[in-house]
C-alpha cells in the first residue's frame, strides 16, 4: 500500500507540472521551447527561496523528472559549489550538477542522428 | 404600397434574424472550439506527463535497489528517460505520442531528449558539423542557456547573502 501511495504521489504530482504547462502552451501565445525556458528558471527560483527541495523529498521523481527539476538540479548545484568553493562556485555548480543529463541527451542525440534518417513529415 | 412596406419590414427582420444566428454561430463555434480541446489536452498531458514521471520512478528505485546511491540513482534514471526518448525519436514513435500526450511529453525531461534528437537527425543532410552539431541546440539551446544565466544570478545572490549572514 505504501508503495501504491508512493507512485500515486508521483504520477499525480508530475502530471500536474505537465497541466500547467500544457493551459500554458494553449492559453498563451508562448512556444513549447519559451514554456520550456520558463519552466527551467522556474524551477531555479522554486529551488532558490526553498521551496522546490521538500517539493522533491515529498514526490521524488514527479518534481524531478519534469524540466523544473533540471533548474532545481542546478540551482542546488551552484549552491553547494559556492559552499564549497565561494563565488566561483556560482559559475561552475550548476552545470557540473546537470551535466550527466546533458551529455547523454548529446550523445544519445548524435548516435541518433547517426543510425536513423528523419521520416517525411505526413 | 402597403405589401412593399411589409415586404421591406420582413427582409429587415429575415436579416436581423440571420446576423444573430451568424453571431450565435460563431459564439457557439468559439466555445466548443476553446473549451473541448483545452480539456482533453490537459488530461493526456496529466495522464502521460504522469506515466513518464513514474517511469522515471522505477528506474531510480531499481538503481537504488542495485545499491546506488540516491543522487546517481536519480542521474542514471533521467539519461534512462533520455535514452528511451533518443530511441522512440529514431523509431518515429514520439512524435504520434506527442501529438496526443501534448506537454505530457515536453515538459519532463524526455522533451528536452527529443528537442535534441529530432532536431540532429533533421539535419543530417546539413552535415555532421554545421547541420547535427551546431543545429541539435535549436531548442535545447536556449533552455541550457537561460538555465546557467539563472543558476549563476542565484549563485552570486546566495555567495553575499552568505556573507552577510555567515
Amino acid at each position: 500500500m505504501d508503495i501504491f501511495f508512493k507512485y500515486l504521489i508521483v504520477f499525480v504530482v508530475g502530471g500536474v507540472f505537465c497541466v500547467v504547462a500544457q493551459i500554458i502552451i494553449d492559453k498563451t501565445k508562448l512556444t513549447p521551447a519559451r514554456t520550456l525556458v520558463l519552466y527551467v528558471c522556474a524551477g531555479v527560483f522554486l529551488s532558490a527561496i526553498g521551496v522546490y527541495k521538500p517539493l522533491a523529498e515529498f514526490a521524488g521523481a514527479g518534481a524531478t523528472v519534469p524540466l523544473t527539476g533540471f533548474g532545481h538540479l542546478i540551482a542546488e548545484g551552484v549552491r553547494e559549489a559556492v559552499d564549497e568553493k565561494g563565488l566561483l562556485g556560482a559559475l561552475t555548480g550548476g552545470l557540473s550538477a546537470t551535466a550527466g543529463g546533458i551529455a547523454a541527451a548529446i550523445v544519445f542525440g548524435f548516435i541518433a542522428s547517426l543510425i536513423f534518417s528523419s521520416k517525411p513529415k505526413k | 404600397m402597403l405589401s412593399i412596406i411589409i415586404f421591406h419590414l420582413n427582409k429587415l427582420i429575415l436579416k436581423d434574424v440571420i446576423i444573430m444566428k451568424k453571431q450565435e454561430y460563431v459564439e457557439y463555434v468559439e466555445n466548443r472550439a476553446k473549451k473541448s480541446p483545452l480539456i482533453k489536452d490537459c488530461f493526456f498531458a496529466f495522464a502521460f506527463g504522469g506515466i513518464i514521471c513514474i517511469i522515471g520512478q522505477i528506474f531510480r528505485d531499481l538503481y537504488q535497489y542495485l545499491g546506488i546511491n540516491d543522487k546517481d540513482a536519480g542521474t542514471l534514471a533521467s539519461i534512462t528517460l533520455i535514452f528511451i526518448a533518443c530511441l522512440l525519436t529514431g523509431l518515429g514513435v514520439f512524435d504520434n505520442i506527442a501529438k496526443i500526450a501534448g506537454a505530457g511529453t515536453l515538459v519532463p525531461i524526455t522533451g528536452f531528449a527529443n528537442a535534441i534528437s529530432s532536431q540532429a537527425i533533421d539535419t543530417k543532410s546539413e552535415g555532421y558539423v554545421l547541420g547535427v552539431g551546431a543545429k541539435m541546440f535549436t531548442i535545447a539551446g536556449p533552455v541550457i542557456v537561460f538555465a546557467t544565466l539563472s543558476g549563476t544570478i542565484y549563485g552570486v545572490i546566495y555567495y553575499f547573502c552568505t556573507l552577510i549572514w555567515g
